[in-house]
Protein backbone atom coordinates (compact mmCIF):
# COMPACT_ATOMS: atom_id res chain seq x y z
CA UNK A 1 0.00 0.00 0.00
CA UNK A 2 0.84 3.88 -0.08
CA UNK A 3 1.12 7.08 1.59
CA UNK A 4 -1.01 8.56 -1.24
CA UNK A 5 -5.38 8.89 -0.93
CA UNK A 6 -7.18 5.96 -1.16
CA UNK A 7 -9.98 6.32 -3.52
CA UNK A 8 -12.58 5.11 -0.38
CA UNK A 9 -11.06 7.39 1.93
CA UNK A 10 -11.03 10.32 -0.59
CA UNK A 11 -14.32 10.25 -1.75
CA UNK A 12 -15.84 9.96 2.13
CA UNK A 13 -13.50 13.16 3.05
CA UNK A 14 -15.19 14.98 0.04
CA UNK A 15 -18.68 14.05 0.18
CA UNK A 16 -18.43 15.22 3.86
CA UNK A 17 -17.44 18.24 3.08
CA UNK A 18 -13.96 17.08 5.48
CA UNK A 19 -11.46 17.86 1.96
CA UNK A 20 -12.66 19.23 -1.31
CA UNK A 21 -12.34 18.20 -4.63
CA UNK A 22 -9.93 20.93 -5.72
CA UNK A 23 -7.57 20.46 -2.54
CA UNK A 24 -7.67 16.54 -3.41
CA UNK A 25 -6.88 17.09 -7.05
CA UNK A 26 -4.27 20.23 -6.11
CA UNK A 27 -2.46 17.73 -4.46
CA UNK A 28 -2.37 15.05 -7.80
CA UNK A 29 -1.26 17.82 -9.74
CA UNK A 30 1.61 18.87 -7.42
CA UNK A 31 2.95 15.42 -7.66
CA UNK A 32 2.36 15.20 -11.52
CA UNK A 33 4.39 18.94 -11.60
CA UNK A 34 7.06 16.72 -9.01
CA UNK A 35 7.29 13.77 -10.92
CA UNK A 36 5.59 12.95 -14.15
CA UNK A 37 8.92 14.37 -16.04
CA UNK A 38 10.22 11.07 -15.12
CA UNK A 39 7.77 9.20 -14.93
CA UNK A 40 5.78 9.71 -18.38
CA UNK A 41 2.34 8.31 -17.25
CA UNK A 42 0.32 10.56 -19.92
CA UNK A 43 -0.43 11.88 -22.96
CA UNK A 44 -2.30 14.42 -21.77
CA UNK A 45 -3.24 15.67 -18.45
CA UNK A 46 -5.92 17.13 -18.55
CA UNK A 47 -5.74 20.13 -15.76
CA UNK A 48 -8.46 22.60 -17.01
CA UNK A 49 -11.47 20.28 -17.26
CA UNK A 50 -10.04 18.60 -13.78
CA UNK A 51 -10.13 21.63 -12.48
CA UNK A 52 -13.68 22.13 -13.53
CA UNK A 53 -14.98 18.81 -12.82
CA UNK A 54 -13.58 19.27 -9.25
CA UNK A 55 -15.72 23.27 -8.83
CA UNK A 56 -18.67 20.98 -9.99
CA UNK A 57 -18.69 18.07 -7.23
CA UNK A 58 -17.66 20.88 -4.71
CA UNK A 59 -20.70 22.98 -5.96
CA UNK A 60 -22.75 19.64 -5.24
CA UNK A 61 -21.59 18.96 -2.14
CA UNK A 62 -22.25 22.65 -1.01
CA UNK A 63 -25.56 22.42 -2.56
CA UNK A 64 -26.03 19.22 -0.63
CA UNK A 65 -27.00 16.87 -3.80
CA UNK A 66 -25.17 13.27 -3.89
CA UNK A 67 -21.96 13.78 -5.38
CA UNK A 68 -21.20 10.16 -6.03
CA UNK A 69 -19.59 7.34 -5.39
CA UNK A 70 -16.36 8.73 -6.14
CA UNK A 71 -17.21 12.15 -5.48
CA UNK A 72 -14.13 14.02 -6.22
CA UNK A 73 -11.89 11.24 -7.17
CA UNK A 74 -8.54 11.80 -9.63
CA UNK A 75 -9.11 9.10 -11.95
CA UNK A 76 -6.51 8.73 -15.16
CA UNK A 77 -7.69 6.66 -18.49
CA UNK A 78 -5.82 4.98 -20.82
CA UNK A 79 -5.68 6.54 -23.95
CA UNK A 80 -7.55 3.34 -25.72
CA UNK A 81 -10.61 4.77 -24.21
CA UNK A 82 -13.00 7.57 -26.30
CA UNK A 83 -13.47 10.88 -24.11
CA UNK A 84 -15.83 13.10 -26.46
CA UNK A 85 -13.50 16.33 -27.61
CA UNK A 86 -10.15 14.91 -25.83
CA UNK A 87 -7.43 13.66 -27.69
CA UNK A 88 -7.46 9.61 -27.59
CA UNK A 89 -3.88 8.42 -29.38
CA UNK A 90 -3.79 4.90 -28.30
CA UNK A 91 -0.37 6.29 -28.27
CA UNK A 92 0.01 6.00 -32.34
CA UNK A 93 1.00 8.21 -34.92
CA UNK A 94 -2.01 7.29 -36.75
CA UNK A 95 -4.75 8.60 -34.13
CA UNK A 96 -2.47 11.04 -33.29
CA UNK A 97 -4.79 14.54 -33.18
CA UNK A 98 -8.23 12.56 -33.05
CA UNK A 99 -10.78 13.64 -30.93
CA UNK A 100 -13.90 11.34 -30.38
CA UNK A 101 -17.24 12.30 -31.01
CA UNK A 102 -18.73 10.50 -27.70
CA UNK A 103 -17.62 9.16 -24.68
CA UNK A 104 -17.23 5.51 -23.78
CA UNK A 105 -19.29 3.72 -21.56
CA UNK A 106 -16.98 2.84 -18.39
CA UNK A 107 -15.80 6.77 -18.79
CA UNK A 108 -19.57 8.32 -18.34
CA UNK A 109 -20.32 5.72 -15.55
CA UNK A 110 -17.22 6.60 -13.44
CA UNK A 111 -18.45 10.70 -14.49
CA UNK A 112 -21.88 9.95 -13.28
CA UNK A 113 -20.42 8.87 -9.65
CA UNK A 114 -18.15 12.20 -9.51
CA UNK A 115 -14.88 11.06 -10.55
CA UNK A 116 -12.51 13.74 -11.94
CA UNK A 117 -10.56 12.68 -14.40
CA UNK A 118 -6.83 13.81 -14.58
CA UNK A 119 -5.49 12.76 -17.73
CA UNK A 120 -5.13 10.43 -20.51
CA UNK A 121 -2.17 7.83 -20.14
CA UNK A 122 0.08 6.28 -22.31
CA UNK A 123 -0.14 2.34 -23.70
CA UNK A 124 2.24 0.38 -25.74
CA UNK A 125 0.74 1.33 -28.90
CA UNK A 126 -2.78 0.00 -29.81
CA UNK A 127 -1.81 -2.00 -26.22
CA UNK A 128 0.05 -4.24 -28.51
CA UNK A 129 3.32 -4.69 -25.62
CA UNK A 130 4.05 -5.46 -22.06
CA UNK A 131 6.49 -2.73 -21.66
CA UNK A 132 4.78 0.63 -22.66
CA UNK A 133 8.12 0.48 -24.33
CA UNK A 134 6.04 -0.05 -28.13
CA UNK A 135 4.58 3.81 -27.10
CA UNK A 136 5.06 6.33 -30.27
CA UNK A 137 5.35 8.97 -27.91
CA UNK A 138 8.24 7.21 -25.74
CA UNK A 139 8.14 4.69 -23.00
CA UNK A 140 6.65 5.39 -19.42
CA UNK A 141 9.17 4.32 -16.56
CA UNK A 142 8.01 2.31 -13.51
CA UNK A 143 7.94 5.10 -10.49
CA UNK A 144 9.62 2.80 -8.01
CA UNK A 145 12.54 1.91 -9.93
CA UNK A 146 12.54 4.78 -13.24
CA UNK A 147 15.35 2.82 -14.71
CA UNK A 148 12.45 -0.30 -15.08
CA UNK A 149 9.96 -0.82 -17.18
CA UNK A 150 6.03 -0.19 -15.28
CA UNK A 151 4.94 -3.41 -17.09
CA UNK A 152 2.29 -2.81 -20.02
CA UNK A 153 0.33 -2.16 -21.79
CA UNK A 154 -1.53 -0.31 -19.55
CA UNK A 155 1.80 0.88 -18.11
CA UNK A 156 0.80 4.66 -18.11
CA UNK A 157 -2.11 3.82 -16.30
CA UNK A 158 -0.26 1.60 -13.72
CA UNK A 159 2.06 4.08 -12.95
CA UNK A 160 0.10 6.90 -12.84
CA UNK A 161 -1.47 5.33 -9.71
CA UNK A 162 1.86 4.58 -8.59
CA UNK A 163 3.09 7.67 -8.04
CA UNK A 164 0.15 9.12 -7.29
CA UNK A 165 -0.79 11.28 -10.29
CA UNK A 166 -4.43 9.31 -9.95
CA UNK A 167 -6.12 8.03 -6.99
CA UNK A 168 -7.02 5.13 -9.18
CA UNK A 169 -6.84 4.29 -13.29
CA UNK A 170 -8.74 2.13 -16.08
CA UNK A 171 -6.81 -0.18 -17.81
CA UNK A 172 -8.09 -3.03 -20.50
CA UNK A 173 -6.47 -6.67 -20.31
CA UNK A 174 -6.52 -8.58 -23.83
CA UNK A 175 -3.56 -10.45 -22.57
CA UNK A 176 -2.64 -9.46 -19.31
CA UNK A 177 -2.38 -5.33 -19.97
CA UNK A 178 -3.76 -4.52 -16.52
CA UNK A 179 -2.92 -7.35 -14.32
CA UNK A 180 1.19 -7.51 -15.08
CA UNK A 181 1.76 -3.79 -14.94
CA UNK A 182 -0.08 -3.57 -11.67
CA UNK A 183 2.50 -6.67 -10.65
CA UNK A 184 5.35 -5.01 -11.59
CA UNK A 185 3.96 -1.71 -9.86
CA UNK A 186 2.91 -3.04 -6.40
CA UNK A 187 -0.99 -2.67 -7.68
CA UNK A 188 -4.16 -4.39 -7.80
CA UNK A 189 -5.56 -5.05 -10.90
CA UNK A 190 -8.15 -6.45 -12.30
CA UNK A 191 -9.57 -7.83 -15.75
CA UNK A 192 -13.50 -8.73 -15.09
CA UNK A 193 -15.21 -11.56 -16.54
CA UNK A 194 -15.67 -10.90 -20.35
CA UNK A 195 -18.86 -8.99 -21.17
CA UNK A 196 -19.14 -7.48 -17.54
CA UNK A 197 -17.88 -3.86 -18.34
CA UNK A 198 -18.96 -2.69 -21.61
CA UNK A 199 -16.47 -2.33 -24.47
CA UNK A 200 -18.25 0.74 -26.21
CA UNK A 201 -16.45 2.89 -26.79
CA UNK A 202 -12.69 1.13 -25.99
CA UNK A 203 -10.75 0.93 -28.99
CA UNK A 204 -10.52 -2.73 -30.45
CA UNK A 205 -7.94 -4.52 -30.11
CA UNK A 206 -8.87 -8.22 -29.86
CA UNK A 207 -12.57 -8.62 -29.58
CA UNK A 208 -13.13 -11.48 -28.33
CA UNK A 209 -10.46 -10.95 -25.61
CA UNK A 210 -10.48 -6.95 -24.18
CA UNK A 211 -11.80 -6.45 -21.55
CA UNK A 212 -11.62 -2.89 -18.92
CA UNK A 213 -10.91 -2.68 -15.68
CA UNK A 214 -9.45 -0.70 -12.75
CA UNK A 215 -5.77 -0.01 -11.06
CA UNK A 216 -5.88 0.93 -7.55
CA UNK A 217 -3.70 0.74 -4.28
CA UNK A 218 -6.62 -1.71 -2.38
CA UNK A 219 -8.51 -4.21 -2.94
CA UNK A 220 -11.43 -1.90 -1.37
CA UNK A 221 -10.82 0.69 -4.03
CA UNK A 222 -10.69 -2.10 -6.94
CA UNK A 223 -14.13 -3.24 -5.99
CA UNK A 224 -15.53 -0.11 -5.86
CA UNK A 225 -14.42 0.65 -9.45
CA UNK A 226 -15.19 -2.44 -10.74
CA UNK A 227 -18.90 -2.09 -9.58
CA UNK A 228 -19.34 1.40 -11.31
CA UNK A 229 -18.00 0.24 -14.54
CA UNK A 230 -19.91 -2.94 -14.58
CA UNK A 231 -23.11 -3.86 -15.87
CA UNK A 232 -25.20 -4.54 -19.23
CA UNK A 233 -25.00 -2.07 -21.96
CA UNK A 234 -26.89 -2.22 -24.81
CA UNK A 235 -24.69 -0.42 -26.74
CA UNK A 236 -22.29 -3.07 -26.21
CA UNK A 237 -23.65 -7.02 -27.99
CA UNK A 238 -21.74 -8.55 -26.19
CA UNK A 239 -22.70 -7.14 -22.99
CA UNK A 240 -23.54 -9.74 -20.03
CA UNK A 241 -27.18 -8.49 -19.41
CA UNK A 242 -26.97 -9.01 -15.86
CA UNK A 243 -26.78 -6.23 -13.32
CA UNK A 244 -23.15 -5.22 -11.68
CA UNK A 245 -22.10 -7.32 -8.75
CA UNK A 246 -21.76 -6.53 -5.20
CA UNK A 247 -18.10 -7.00 -4.35
CA UNK A 248 -17.27 -4.45 -1.50
CA UNK A 249 -19.99 -6.48 0.73
CA UNK A 250 -17.74 -9.48 0.31
CA UNK A 251 -14.64 -8.32 1.57
CA UNK A 252 -14.64 -8.94 4.71
CA UNK A 253 -15.98 -12.24 4.19
CA UNK A 254 -12.74 -14.51 4.52
CA UNK A 255 -12.06 -17.14 3.10
CA UNK A 256 -13.02 -20.05 5.77
CA UNK A 257 -14.57 -23.19 3.68
CA UNK A 258 -12.71 -21.92 0.09
CA UNK A 259 -10.84 -24.51 -1.95
CA UNK A 260 -8.00 -22.60 -3.32
CA UNK A 261 -6.44 -24.33 -6.62
CA UNK A 262 -2.77 -24.66 -6.55
CA UNK A 263 -1.95 -26.26 -10.88
CA UNK A 264 0.29 -29.20 -9.85
CA UNK A 265 1.57 -28.80 -14.00
CA UNK A 266 2.41 -24.78 -13.48
CA UNK A 267 3.82 -23.90 -17.20
CA UNK A 268 7.86 -23.05 -16.35
CA UNK A 269 9.23 -19.83 -16.49
CA UNK A 270 8.57 -18.00 -13.56
CA UNK A 271 11.79 -16.86 -11.24
CA UNK A 272 12.58 -18.53 -7.82
CA UNK A 273 11.37 -15.33 -6.27
CA UNK A 274 8.05 -15.02 -7.48
CA UNK A 275 7.46 -18.40 -6.96
CA UNK A 276 8.41 -18.18 -3.41
CA UNK A 277 5.92 -15.33 -2.85
CA UNK A 278 3.35 -17.40 -4.69
CA UNK A 279 4.00 -20.22 -1.89
CA UNK A 280 3.49 -17.59 0.68
CA UNK A 281 0.09 -16.59 -0.56
CA UNK A 282 -1.06 -20.49 0.14
CA UNK A 283 0.07 -20.24 3.09
CA UNK A 284 -0.87 -17.87 4.14
CA UNK A 285 -4.87 -18.98 2.74
CA UNK A 286 -4.48 -21.85 4.31
CA UNK A 287 -3.81 -20.27 7.51
CA UNK A 288 -7.31 -18.37 7.18
CA UNK A 289 -9.34 -21.34 6.83
CA UNK A 290 -9.29 -22.16 3.16
CA UNK A 291 -8.60 -25.43 1.51
CA UNK A 292 -5.47 -25.97 -0.95
CA UNK A 293 -6.34 -28.47 -3.58
CA UNK A 294 -4.26 -29.77 -6.77
CA UNK A 295 -5.72 -29.01 -10.11
CA UNK A 296 -4.65 -29.84 -13.72
CA UNK A 297 -4.96 -27.44 -16.32
CA UNK A 298 -2.96 -29.41 -19.23
CA UNK A 299 -3.40 -27.47 -22.18
CA UNK A 300 -2.25 -23.82 -20.51
CA UNK A 301 1.61 -24.65 -21.87
CA UNK A 302 -0.19 -23.89 -25.26
CA UNK A 303 -2.20 -20.89 -24.09
CA UNK A 304 0.65 -18.44 -25.51
CA UNK A 305 0.69 -19.73 -29.17
CA UNK A 306 -3.65 -19.82 -29.75
CA UNK A 307 -3.25 -16.30 -28.23
CA UNK A 308 -0.55 -15.04 -30.74
CA UNK A 309 -2.58 -16.57 -33.45
CA UNK A 310 -5.76 -15.42 -32.09
CA UNK A 311 -5.50 -11.46 -30.56
CA UNK A 312 -3.40 -10.49 -34.02
CA UNK A 313 -5.57 -12.15 -36.06
CA UNK A 314 -8.47 -10.09 -34.94
CA UNK A 315 -6.38 -7.06 -34.64
CA UNK A 316 -5.40 -6.94 -38.65
CA UNK A 317 -8.92 -7.30 -38.77
CA UNK A 318 -9.92 -4.46 -36.29
CA UNK A 319 -7.39 -2.50 -37.23
CA UNK A 320 -8.33 -2.08 -41.18
CA UNK A 321 -9.98 0.39 -39.43
CA UNK A 322 -7.14 3.35 -40.13
CA UNK A 323 -7.58 4.22 -43.39
CA UNK A 324 -6.96 8.01 -43.40
CA UNK A 325 -10.75 8.06 -44.58
CA UNK A 326 -13.07 8.76 -41.68
CA UNK A 327 -10.47 9.92 -38.73
CA UNK A 328 -6.46 10.07 -37.71
CA UNK A 329 -3.66 10.84 -40.06
CA UNK A 330 -3.77 10.78 -43.85
CA UNK A 331 -0.81 10.32 -45.99
CA UNK A 332 -2.20 12.05 -49.29
CA UNK A 333 -2.08 10.23 -52.59
CA UNK A 334 -3.42 10.54 -56.26
CA UNK A 335 -5.15 7.62 -55.76
CA UNK A 336 -7.18 5.49 -52.70
CA UNK A 337 -4.89 2.68 -52.37
CA UNK A 338 -1.95 4.10 -52.46
CA UNK A 339 -3.17 6.86 -49.71
CA UNK A 340 -4.21 3.66 -47.96
CA UNK A 341 -1.11 1.92 -47.83
CA UNK A 342 1.06 5.16 -47.69
CA UNK A 343 -1.06 6.13 -44.54
CA UNK A 344 -0.75 2.62 -42.67
CA UNK A 345 2.93 2.83 -43.49
CA UNK A 346 3.64 5.64 -41.70
CA UNK A 347 0.73 5.79 -38.95
CA UNK A 348 1.79 2.24 -37.56
CA UNK A 349 4.62 1.53 -35.32
CA UNK A 350 6.97 -2.00 -35.96
CA UNK A 351 5.00 -4.00 -33.58
CA UNK A 352 1.66 -3.10 -35.04
CA UNK A 353 3.03 -4.02 -38.42
CA UNK A 354 4.19 -6.97 -37.14
CA UNK A 355 1.03 -8.38 -35.33
CA UNK A 356 -1.14 -7.07 -38.51
CA UNK A 357 1.37 -9.63 -40.87
CA UNK A 358 1.27 -11.98 -38.33
CA UNK A 359 -2.88 -11.91 -37.91
CA UNK A 360 -3.25 -11.42 -41.69
CA UNK A 361 -0.88 -14.34 -42.43
CA UNK A 362 -3.10 -16.84 -39.88
CA UNK A 363 -6.42 -15.68 -41.79
CA UNK A 364 -5.21 -15.95 -45.55
CA UNK A 365 -6.11 -18.70 -47.62
CA UNK A 366 -4.15 -21.90 -47.35
CA UNK A 367 -3.36 -21.12 -43.57
CA UNK A 368 -6.60 -20.14 -41.38
CA UNK A 369 -7.37 -23.97 -40.94
CA UNK A 370 -2.96 -24.57 -40.05
CA UNK A 371 -3.27 -21.71 -37.93
CA UNK A 372 -6.55 -19.43 -36.82
CA UNK A 373 -8.95 -22.40 -36.98
CA UNK A 374 -6.05 -24.45 -34.97
CA UNK A 375 -6.13 -22.01 -32.24
CA UNK A 376 -9.42 -21.57 -32.21
CA UNK A 377 -9.41 -25.24 -31.32
CA UNK A 378 -6.79 -25.15 -28.73
CA UNK A 379 -8.77 -21.84 -27.19
CA UNK A 380 -11.67 -24.52 -26.58
CA UNK A 381 -9.06 -27.29 -24.79
CA UNK A 382 -7.86 -24.22 -22.21
CA UNK A 383 -11.62 -23.27 -21.58
CA UNK A 384 -12.37 -26.99 -20.76
CA UNK A 385 -9.24 -27.47 -18.57
CA UNK A 386 -10.49 -24.41 -16.35
CA UNK A 387 -14.08 -26.01 -15.93
CA UNK A 388 -12.83 -29.05 -14.77
CA UNK A 389 -10.60 -27.64 -12.42
CA UNK A 390 -13.27 -25.02 -11.31
CA UNK A 391 -15.28 -28.32 -10.18
CA UNK A 392 -12.51 -28.98 -7.56
CA UNK A 393 -11.61 -25.49 -6.86
CA UNK A 394 -13.43 -21.94 -6.03
CA UNK A 395 -10.51 -20.13 -7.02
CA UNK A 396 -6.75 -20.96 -8.50
CA UNK A 397 -3.57 -18.77 -7.34
CA UNK A 398 -0.42 -18.12 -9.66
CA UNK A 399 2.15 -15.76 -10.07
CA UNK A 400 1.08 -12.67 -12.58
CA UNK A 401 4.30 -12.21 -13.98
CA UNK A 402 6.84 -14.38 -14.36
CA UNK A 403 9.19 -12.10 -12.86
CA UNK A 404 9.55 -8.53 -11.47
CA UNK A 405 9.81 -5.25 -13.44
CA UNK A 406 12.76 -5.73 -15.87
CA UNK A 407 15.18 -3.39 -17.53
CA UNK A 408 14.51 -0.84 -20.42
CA UNK A 409 15.80 -2.54 -23.73
CA UNK A 410 16.00 -6.09 -21.82
CA UNK A 411 13.13 -7.54 -24.45
CA UNK A 412 12.92 -5.14 -26.92
CA UNK A 413 14.97 -7.12 -29.65
CA UNK A 414 12.93 -10.30 -29.49
CA UNK A 415 9.45 -10.01 -30.00
CA UNK A 416 8.71 -13.79 -28.79
CA UNK A 417 11.15 -13.03 -25.03
CA UNK A 418 8.01 -10.42 -24.64
CA UNK A 419 5.47 -12.18 -25.28
CA UNK A 420 6.76 -14.80 -22.65
CA UNK A 421 5.79 -11.77 -19.82
CA UNK A 422 2.41 -12.84 -20.72
CA UNK A 423 2.74 -16.80 -20.29
CA UNK A 424 0.61 -16.54 -16.37
CA UNK A 425 -2.52 -13.88 -18.05
CA UNK A 426 -3.66 -15.07 -21.18
CA UNK A 427 -5.14 -17.93 -20.24
CA UNK A 428 -7.84 -16.20 -18.53
CA UNK A 429 -8.52 -13.79 -21.39
CA UNK A 430 -8.61 -17.20 -23.92
CA UNK A 431 -11.51 -18.39 -21.22
CA UNK A 432 -13.13 -15.28 -20.92
CA UNK A 433 -13.01 -15.43 -16.86
CA UNK A 434 -12.18 -12.94 -14.27
CA UNK A 435 -8.39 -12.63 -12.54
CA UNK A 436 -6.68 -9.80 -10.56
CA UNK A 437 -3.51 -9.13 -9.40
CA UNK A 438 -2.55 -8.66 -5.96
CA UNK A 439 0.61 -7.31 -4.58
CA UNK A 440 2.29 -9.92 -2.15
CA UNK A 441 5.56 -8.61 -0.99
CA UNK A 442 8.40 -8.11 -2.84
CA UNK A 443 11.13 -10.15 -4.55
CA UNK A 444 14.72 -9.14 -6.17
CA UNK A 445 16.13 -5.85 -6.03
CA UNK A 446 13.08 -5.29 -3.70
CA UNK A 447 10.48 -4.37 -6.53
CA UNK A 448 6.67 -5.82 -5.95
CA UNK A 449 5.50 -9.54 -6.59
CA UNK A 450 2.07 -9.72 -8.08
CA UNK A 451 -0.11 -12.72 -7.16
CA UNK A 452 -2.96 -13.52 -9.11
CA UNK A 453 -6.35 -15.07 -8.41
CA UNK A 454 -8.57 -16.26 -11.04
CA UNK A 455 -12.19 -17.31 -10.86
CA UNK A 456 -14.85 -18.65 -13.36
CA UNK A 457 -17.29 -16.76 -15.20
CA UNK A 458 -18.89 -14.17 -13.50
CA UNK A 459 -17.09 -15.66 -9.84
CA UNK A 460 -15.57 -11.96 -9.37
CA UNK A 461 -17.46 -11.84 -5.27
CA UNK A 462 -15.50 -14.99 -4.28
CA UNK A 463 -11.96 -13.85 -6.47
CA UNK A 464 -12.51 -10.66 -4.08
CA UNK A 465 -12.78 -12.21 -1.30
CA UNK A 466 -9.51 -14.11 -1.41
CA UNK A 467 -7.45 -11.23 -2.63
CA UNK A 468 -8.93 -9.56 0.50
CA UNK A 469 -7.93 -12.37 2.29
CA UNK A 470 -4.42 -11.94 0.86
CA UNK A 471 -3.96 -8.15 1.30
CA UNK A 472 -5.03 -8.54 5.11
CA UNK A 473 -2.06 -11.20 5.13
CA UNK A 474 0.60 -9.42 3.54
CA UNK B 1 15.50 -25.44 -39.90
CA UNK B 2 13.68 -25.36 -42.14
CA UNK B 3 11.81 -22.18 -43.10
CA UNK B 4 7.84 -21.81 -42.51
CA UNK B 5 7.69 -18.80 -44.69
CA UNK B 6 9.32 -16.72 -47.46
CA UNK B 7 10.21 -13.34 -48.15
CA UNK B 8 7.60 -14.05 -51.01
CA UNK B 9 5.20 -14.70 -48.34
CA UNK B 10 5.69 -11.58 -46.33
CA UNK B 11 5.47 -9.19 -49.06
CA UNK B 12 2.09 -10.68 -50.15
CA UNK B 13 0.86 -10.37 -47.07
CA UNK B 14 2.06 -6.87 -46.50
CA UNK B 15 0.13 -5.98 -49.62
CA UNK B 16 -2.92 -7.67 -48.60
CA UNK B 17 -2.62 -6.15 -44.92
CA UNK B 18 -2.21 -2.67 -47.12
CA UNK B 19 1.42 -2.11 -45.40
CA UNK B 20 3.58 -0.76 -47.23
CA UNK B 21 6.63 -2.33 -46.07
CA UNK B 22 10.65 -1.72 -47.15
CA UNK B 23 12.79 -4.36 -48.43
CA UNK B 24 14.96 -4.32 -45.16
CA UNK B 25 11.32 -4.81 -43.05
CA UNK B 26 10.46 -7.82 -44.82
CA UNK B 27 13.88 -9.18 -44.22
CA UNK B 28 13.05 -8.56 -40.51
CA UNK B 29 9.56 -9.20 -39.99
CA UNK B 30 10.32 -12.69 -42.60
CA UNK B 31 12.45 -13.89 -39.85
CA UNK B 32 10.68 -12.50 -36.93
CA UNK B 33 7.91 -13.72 -38.07
CA UNK B 34 9.29 -17.51 -39.55
CA UNK B 35 10.96 -17.84 -35.75
CA UNK B 36 7.50 -17.59 -33.95
CA UNK B 37 5.78 -19.81 -36.64
CA UNK B 38 8.38 -21.89 -35.36
CA UNK B 39 7.23 -21.60 -31.21
CA UNK B 40 3.85 -21.87 -33.06
CA UNK B 41 4.64 -25.44 -34.29
CA UNK B 42 4.12 -26.91 -30.58
CA UNK B 43 -0.33 -27.17 -31.07
CA UNK B 44 0.51 -29.69 -33.89
CA UNK B 45 1.16 -32.12 -31.57
CA UNK B 46 -2.36 -32.02 -30.18
CA UNK B 47 -5.17 -34.31 -31.21
CA UNK B 48 -7.81 -31.49 -32.51
CA UNK B 49 -10.07 -33.05 -35.02
CA UNK B 50 -12.87 -33.61 -32.81
CA UNK B 51 -12.49 -30.33 -30.65
CA UNK B 52 -15.10 -27.32 -31.47
CA UNK B 53 -13.25 -23.99 -32.56
CA UNK B 54 -14.08 -21.51 -29.42
CA UNK B 55 -14.83 -17.91 -30.57
CA UNK B 56 -16.22 -16.39 -28.16
CA UNK B 57 -16.18 -16.35 -24.11
CA UNK B 58 -19.51 -16.08 -23.33
CA UNK B 59 -21.75 -16.77 -26.20
CA UNK B 60 -24.94 -14.42 -26.49
CA UNK B 61 -26.99 -15.11 -29.61
CA UNK B 62 -28.89 -12.35 -31.81
CA UNK B 63 -28.53 -9.76 -30.02
CA UNK B 64 -31.04 -7.10 -30.84
CA UNK B 65 -31.34 -3.70 -28.85
CA UNK B 66 -34.99 -2.18 -28.98
CA UNK B 67 -36.22 -1.22 -32.15
CA UNK B 68 -36.69 2.51 -30.85
CA UNK B 69 -34.81 5.71 -32.13
CA UNK B 70 -31.74 6.83 -30.39
CA UNK B 71 -30.02 9.77 -31.17
CA UNK B 72 -26.70 8.91 -33.18
CA UNK B 73 -23.50 10.89 -33.45
CA UNK B 74 -23.35 14.18 -34.93
CA UNK B 75 -22.71 14.46 -38.62
CA UNK B 76 -20.64 17.54 -38.16
CA UNK B 77 -18.39 16.21 -34.85
CA UNK B 78 -17.31 13.43 -36.75
CA UNK B 79 -16.90 14.98 -40.10
CA UNK B 80 -15.04 17.85 -38.16
CA UNK B 81 -12.08 15.31 -36.97
CA UNK B 82 -11.85 13.73 -40.98
CA UNK B 83 -8.65 14.19 -42.51
CA UNK B 84 -11.14 15.39 -45.27
CA UNK B 85 -14.60 16.19 -45.65
CA UNK B 86 -17.13 18.08 -48.20
CA UNK B 87 -20.46 18.74 -48.33
CA UNK B 88 -21.09 16.87 -45.81
CA UNK B 89 -18.96 13.56 -46.68
CA UNK B 90 -15.84 11.98 -46.53
CA UNK B 91 -13.47 13.00 -49.29
CA UNK B 92 -11.25 10.75 -50.46
CA UNK B 93 -9.07 10.72 -53.94
CA UNK B 94 -10.13 8.57 -56.83
CA UNK B 95 -9.76 4.98 -56.80
CA UNK B 96 -7.85 3.05 -59.20
CA UNK B 97 -3.75 2.43 -59.06
CA UNK B 98 -5.11 -1.32 -57.59
CA UNK B 99 -1.95 -3.33 -56.04
CA UNK B 100 -3.66 -6.40 -57.25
Amino acid sequence: MSDFGTVASIAADVASGRASARAILEQHLVRIDTREGEVHAFNLVMRERALESAAEIDDRVKRGDNPGRLAGVPVALKDNMCTRGVDTTCSSRILEGWKPPYDATAVKKLAAEGAVFIGKTNLDEFAMGSSTENSAFGPTRNPLDTSRVPGGSSGGSAAAVAAGFAAGSLGSDTGGSIRQPAALCGLVGVKPTYGLVSRYGLVAFASSLDQIGPFTHTVEDAAILTEVIAGHDPMDSTSIPQPAPDLVGVLGAGVKGLRIGRVADLPKGADPDVLARLDAAFDALAEAGATIVDVRLPSLSFALTAYYLIAPAEASSNLARYDGVRYGKRVAAGDINTMYADTRESGFGDEVKRRIMLGTYALSAGYYDAYYGKALKVRRLIADDFARAYADADVILTPTSPSVAFRFGSKTDDPLAMYLCDIFTIPTNLAGHPAMSVPFGTGQDGMPVGVQVLAPTLGEATMFRAAAELERAV
Amino acid sequence: MSQRLTAADVAKVARLARLNVSPEEVERYTRQLDGMLDHFADIDSLELANVEPMTQPYPLVNVLRPDVEQPCLDRDEVLSVAPAAEDGRFRVPPSGGLHE
